[in-house]
């Protein structure tokens, strides 16, 4: 009888990429509808964005069953949060509470690539992003998944300051009007969608300001 | 490299500390046949290796071999590396990755000839880095040839097989049939035990009518009225089975396997972007690249982009950090 390494894994990749980007009144949230499987497609209309709180949502790439757990935890929080404070939780709060349900997983971590968006307490946009252990970092924009080796270059290139030397620094909260912000976010998609396989289908945008919140939608190449 | 070595071997066995019983001169030996040809030394008539036991200590091994046979490498693989990649992939050491095609091809009989078909993408790994490549081969003026699996193994193959098939053809002065291309294809498929990965759908019309092929990786064949193949085979296969009847017309036959090639394009990732279509009939053959392009871009940004200029050298300075040194030729230190 010869031995065999145990070959089950608990995890799966649903594939998937999600973007994020700061404004000075705005913040852009973006994803991709497709749920995939190896080579094969699930669903072509799955939305990985999730409205944590009021001024908070967060987008998610990777094994679609951890993040639907995770985002039904942070969900239970926010309630008990709001029992208790009777106030909504903030962007940053709920940025230091998903760290730490991520990291209080870390021996059995949640597959789960996130990226958080919102408005801060003074209404300027915010993006918190993460690794699959609760490692975060508050940034101008970012992005996770499958895409985001594809994504995160041409956002550096056109959102990122070339040098620190060069003042002003551009990294934090980007200059970027709302309508040029949404505009980039499409086009990253739909180039990500030309070299990715696991990205595709449809584009989830979701718009958050002083006024609320706004989606919008955008077909992408479906093979 | 492989060499057929016959031996009769009869074994003495001496060690530093005295000498064995027979158990472990059996064990010796049987040690012995299973690793004959690692550290096989050739002199005259012994054959000299030093064998490493569990215990560690070694043995020298002094053999007597009654015959040896040498017999020259033969053509190939050779398998000489296969130790040392096994060991380095234990290391950590990953394999780099071949560019795989991860297709839908696809090939139907109809009334008057062949139709073969193919989508255009080539994948390496999750990754597009050819969005509208050519996966219809050309094997002779009547024959076509739908590769799926590794890139540079379907190019590879087919354009060996149709140098083959123009030197037959200059040979016998008669049309290729394909017959003659499916032989060809599948004993060099077969010789390579499977390494060489295409899988083929080789279509064509010759003097005895119009035929369909499939080859697997290992060497075998299938003759078949409609054949699919690659990680969107099933896909393609589904439209098939349902809509595929004896006697289709051209137009019939081309829509058929465009819908095919998009049913694997749509719902395969491995697949995508264009249909390529090409028709055999007997004395004439059309190849339409680029058939339907079911997939624009989606969106193009009206603006456009610019891109910082880089940032401006101000100054350059190159300080070594050793003294440059001259080589030259090593003086005796080598020689024997």
């Amino acid at each position: 009888m010869t031995k065999q390494q145990a070959n089950w894994s608990p995890y799966d990749n649903n594939g998937g990429s999600c973007v994020a980007i700061a404004g000075a009144d705005y913040c852009v949230i973006a994803a991709d509808t497709r749920m995939s499987t190896g080579y094969n497609i699930l669903t072509r209309d799955y939305s990985k964005i999730c409205k944590l709180a009021d001024k908070c949502v967060m987008a998610s790439s990777g094994f679609q069953a951890d993040v639907r757990a995770l985002q039904k935890h942070l969900a239970a929080r926010h309630l008990i949060y709001q029992h208790q404070h009777n106030k909504q939780m903030s962007c940053p709060a709920m940025a230091q509470l998903l760290s730490n349900t991520l990291y209080y997983k870390r021996f059995f971590p949640y597959y789960s690539f996130n990226v958080l968006g919102g408005l801060d307490n003074e209404g300027k946009g915010c993006v918190f992003t993460y690794d699959a252990v609760g490692s975060y970092e508050k940034v101008g924009y970012s992005s996770q998944g499958s895409g985001s080796t594809l994504i995160m270059p041409f956002l550096d290139n056109q959102l990122k300051s070339p040098s620190p030397l060069l003042l002003p620094a551009l990294d934090a909260v980007t200059p970027l009007s709302e309508p040029e912000a949404v505009d980039l976010v499409k086009t990253v998609f739909a180039s990500a969608t030309e070299r990715d396989i696991y990205t595709g289908d449809k584009l989830e945008i979701v718009i958050l300001n002083a006024s609320g919140i706004r989606r919008e939608y955008m077909d992408l190449r479906k093979d | 490299m492989q060499r057929k070595v016959a031996l009769k071997i009869t074994t003495t066995l001496c060690t530093k500390n005295g000498c064995l019983d027979a158990g472990t001169i059996e064990r010796v030996q049987s040690l012995a046949f299973l690793i004959p040809q690692a550290f096989v030394a050739n002199t005259q008539r012994s054959l000299h290796w030093f064998l490493r036991l569990r215990s560690s200590s070694i043995f020298q091994v002094c053999v007597m071999s009654k015959a040896v046979v040498d017999v020259p490498p033969k053509g190939g693989f050779s398998f000489d590396l296969c130790r040392r990649n096994e060991m380095l992939s234990k290391k950590g050491v990953q394999t780099p990755p071949f560019r795989k095609t991860g297709t839908t091809i696809v090939g139907l009989v109809f009334q008057d000839g062949v139709i073969l078909g193919a989508d255009t993408r080539a994948t390496e790994g999750p990754i597009v880095c050819d969005k509208n490549c050519e996966k219809i081969h050309y094997m002779a003026p009547n024959i076509y040839c739908c590769g799926a699996g590794t890139a540079a193994d379907t190019e590879a193959v087919t354009d060996m097989v149709s140098s083959q098939l123009q030197l037959h053809r200059y040979h016998t002065g008669r049309e290729s049939r394909v017959v003659t291309a499916l032989t060809l294809l599948k004993s060099h498929l077969f010789s390579y035990q499977g390494y060489v990965q295409a899988a083929l759908v080789l279509g064509g019309v010759d003097c005895t009518g119009p035929h369909l092929h499939t080859i697997y990786p290992h060497g075998s064949t299938d003759t078949l009225p409609f054949a699919t193949m690659g990680s969107g085979s099933l896909a393609a296969m589904a439209v098939f089975e349902s809509k595929y009847h004896e006697g289709l017309t051209r137009e019939e036959g081309i829509n058929l396997v465009s819908e095919a090639i998009c049913s694997g394009i749509f719902n395969d990732l491995g697949s995508g972007s264009n249909v390529d279509v090409c028709v055999i009939t007997k004395g004439h053959k059309e190849y339409l690249r680029n058939h339907q392009l079911p997939n624009p871009r989606t969106y193009v940004s009206a603006k456009g982009y610019s891109f910082p200029k880089p940032i401006e050298v101000l100054l350059t300075k190159v300080t070594p950090l050793k003294e440059k040194v001259e080589v030259i030729e090593g003086g005796d230190a080598m020689e024997e």
